[in-house]
């Protein structure tokens, strides 16, 4: 049996042919451009470079988590208006492909949501010659517990009630441990319906890291990237979620506080033992950063989280992802424009400008830790 | 190629010498893009196979009866139950919706609409294979799984009965079922596309017997257009399946996944093979990335196997097959 060529389709294949090519032409030529821009040297734009020390000129190659990735593209705008010699290129991909890229020496430095295992920094002491990789607290975020319930703006719920909802364990909206926590809210005699990520990712760690903490036996699952709650609804990222959210009635789920902001969704304020319940603020959640602890050994720098923090005013569930570098044998050719970026985004201004994205600066307490840490990559 | 005036006797002979020349050539390109064809398939396998076997050593759980997928868990475990009868399930309902829908289209097409208004709709079917996936889960994600609410409580109401059509969750029908009405629209455009040029390629003389022996337009189409076409349409309807079983960001847009095997198509979960690699990639660690390509081996398994089943459907058919008209 033969199939007649369809003249119309072969027009349109040639054509299709033509337009990704001179797309792809024109890739090219852009990539030309802003080399030529890069060896042209930093002379220009001075009085904004004023403030960060550039290094020497070059490309710094970085890849992992995306939950990084909106801070990074505020970075690399702000940081290339000061420095042009320097062209940083940040891809996504997840945490798990940049550990994985940095420990095959494919890039100077990795963003990870999760501090390195042990056997990733054995892995790493091939690529950093006399040294190893470490983990370097760099953005700040919170999660929030997103919700869409018709007459109820200031819903309240604790460590074990978030737990049990999560879990199927509380299926209903009046189940009397919300109505305790909400005397006089008028919560209707609904189904939750509860939405969680169906792809891994740090989000969902690090709030069953916050509920294996605070759940009081509730939560037995440990925590995990991949969601182990028992029923309820999953949707892709943390846009999929919120989406849901905004689409359907007497739901919650949880995403970061950017996503919460962008989508209008009303948060959980959360009852710690404070004298009130807390609201998921920025402010808020640096009180909790600030008070975590350095569990890290010899140099490393990774965070054991506050989750169970009962201070006023203290949000929480926070998260915080981290930069990899090699301590000692970072690759000398780009050495110097490596600490140069990272010196950049640990400073005060660059902690400040993703505050704006839904992220949280990094405390003091912290910050002050990782600038001494990046002066000393070698 | 070469382009020679045919005049003189002595460009006769030059022109059968280029020929041959020229014949050659293209038989070795031909073949040499055989022989890629199959240098590609084999790299692929091959490259799956070995992944698989790495991620298979450490698995603690039964690669095929398991339902978890945790292949960076300390002690992984993981399986493919849960994305086989996925991918297969919701393969299967576009399927149902798609084809009979497609058969009627290209039968409208090439047999009942006027010429006029023919090309244009087919051009208009045409398009639909044109909208890019992700398009596709969008729409699904934001129109159609709110509007689907309706369709699911009837089924639920009056073929409940069924077990297959027994909702047992409320809330929105982000399932398997949904899924498949979404796969059914996007394989529609190929079936109809590749079963519209088969119907068109039917012999004139025996749609002519059929009607000079005293047949109606349809008994026409039953005894002379479907026999005639059937090997077509099955390859188009395989064509279908292959999208179908190896659609990623659509279904991954849609469906709201969990690692639950249940028969009730319209309770929310399950996976596709496809999807799962989509969302569990960018934070898979060494092992779940080996776990994730001995999932693809099995998609690929299936997708030869159905390839398979196709020819062999198409071979036992032959009596039916234009090659005797």
């Amino acid at each position: 049996m033969k199939l007649q060529r369809n003249g119309r389709s072969k027009a349109l294949a040639i054509g299709a042919m033509a337009l990704v090519s001179s797309l792809s032409l024109a890739a090219c030529g852009s990539d030309d451009n802003s080399d030529t821009k890069a060896s042209g040297g930093s002379s220009g734009s001075a009085a904004a470079s004023a403030a960060v020390n550039c290094g020497k000129n070059g490309t710094l190659l970085g890849a992992g988590s995306t939950a990084q990735a909106n801070a990074m593209d505020v970075w690399k705008a702000s940081f290339g208006a000061a420095c042009s010699g320097i062209t940083v290129n940040y891809s996504g991909g997840g945490s798990g492909a940049g550990v994985q890229q940095f420990n095959q020496g494919k890039v100077a430095f990795a963003g990870t949501d999760f501090a390195l295992k042990p056997a990733d920094v054995d892995a790493s002491k091939a690529v950093c010659t006399g040294g190893k990789a470490i983990d370097l607290p760099m953005v700040a975020g919170l999660v929030s517990l997103v919700y869409n319930i018709d007459g109820v703006d200031n819903l309240v719920l604790d460590g074990p009630t978030a737990a049990k909802i999560f879990d199927s364990q509380i299926t209903k909206w009046n189940d009397p441990a919300i109505v305790a926590l909400n005397p006089g809210a008028k919560l209707p005699d609904a189904d939750i319906a509860s939405f969680h990520r169906s792809d891994d990712s740090g989000t969902t760690y690090n709030l069953t890291s916050y509920f294996a903490k605070t759940s009081g036996g509730a939560w037995t699952a440990e925590p995990s990237k991949a969601w182990k709650g028992k029923n309820g609804q999953s949707a892709n990222g943390s846009a999929g979620v919120s989406a849901q959210i905004k689409q359907v009635k007497n739901s919650i789920g949880y995403a970061e506080l950017s996503f919460a902001q962008l989508n209008n969704l009303k948060s959980a304020k959360i009852s710690t033992g404070a004298a009130q319940p807390v609201e998921a603020t920025a402010a808020n959640a640096a009180l909790t950063l600030a008070s975590s602890t350095i569990s890290g050994t010899d140099g490393d720098l990774a965070l054991t989280l506050d989750y169970g923090t009962k201070a006023d005013n203290a949000y929480p569930i926070v998260l915080v992802t981290y930069e990899i570098a090699c301590d000692k044998g970072n690759k000398a050719e780009t050495l110097d424009t490596l600490k140069s970026f990272l010196n950049y985004t640990i400073s005060d201004a660059a902690q400040k400008s993703i505050g704006d994205k839904g992220y949280v600066p990094m405390p003091a307490a912290i910050g002050d830790k990782v600038k001494a840490a990046v002066g000393a990559l070698a | 190629m070469t382009s020679s005036p045919p005049a003189a006797p002595r460009g006769r002979e030059r022109r059968a010498r280029d020929s041959r020349v020229g014949d050659k050539i293209f038989m070795n390109f031909a073949r040499g893009a055989g022989i890629l064809l199959l240098v590609i398939m084999a790299a692929i396998a091959g490259f799956l196979a070995w992944r698989s076997g790495l991620a298979l050593s450490k698995n603690d759980g039964n690669f095929f009866t398991t339902f978890e997928w945790t292949p960076d868990a300390p002690k992984p475990v993981f399986g493919i139950a849960v994305l086989v009868f996925g991918t297969i399930v919701s393969a299967l309902i576009a399927m149902v919706i798609a084809v009979p829908v497609a058969i009627g289209i290209a039968l409208f097409i090439s047999h009942y609409a006027p010429r006029r208004i023919a090309q244009p709709f087919a051009y208009l079917v045409d398009l639909l294979a044109a909208v890019p996936s992700i398009v596709y889960g969008l729409w699904g994600a934001l129109f159609l799984v709110p509007h689907l609410d309706g369709l699911t409580s009837w089924l639920n109401q009056y073929l409940g009965w069924t077990y297959l059509f027994d909702q047992t969750q409320s809330g929105t029908p982000r399932n398997l079922f949904t899924v498949g009405i979404l796969l059914a629209i996007m394989i529609l455009p190929i079936i109809t596309a590749v079963s519209r040029e088969v119907f068109r390629q039917v012999p004139r003389m025996h749609e002519e017997a059929a009607l000079a022996l005293g047949a109606t337009r349809w008994e026409m189409i039953r005894t002379a257009v479907l026999p005639f076409g059937r090997p077509g349409v099955i390859s188009a309807s395989m064509l279908g399946l292959g999208r179908a079983l190896g659609e990623t960001i659509a279904v991954a847009v849609v469906l709201s996944s969990n690692s639950v095997l249940s028969l009730h198509i319209l309770d929310a979960g399950g996976g596709t093979f496809a999807q799962n690699i989509a969302l569990k990639f960018a934070e898979a660690g060494e092992n779940g990335r080996n776990a994730l390509m001995a999932s693809g081996l099995v998609l690929f398994v299936i997708t030869l196997l159905v390839n398979g089943a196709a020819r062999l459907i198409i071979a036992r058919r032959k009596e039916y097959s234009g090659a005797n008209a």
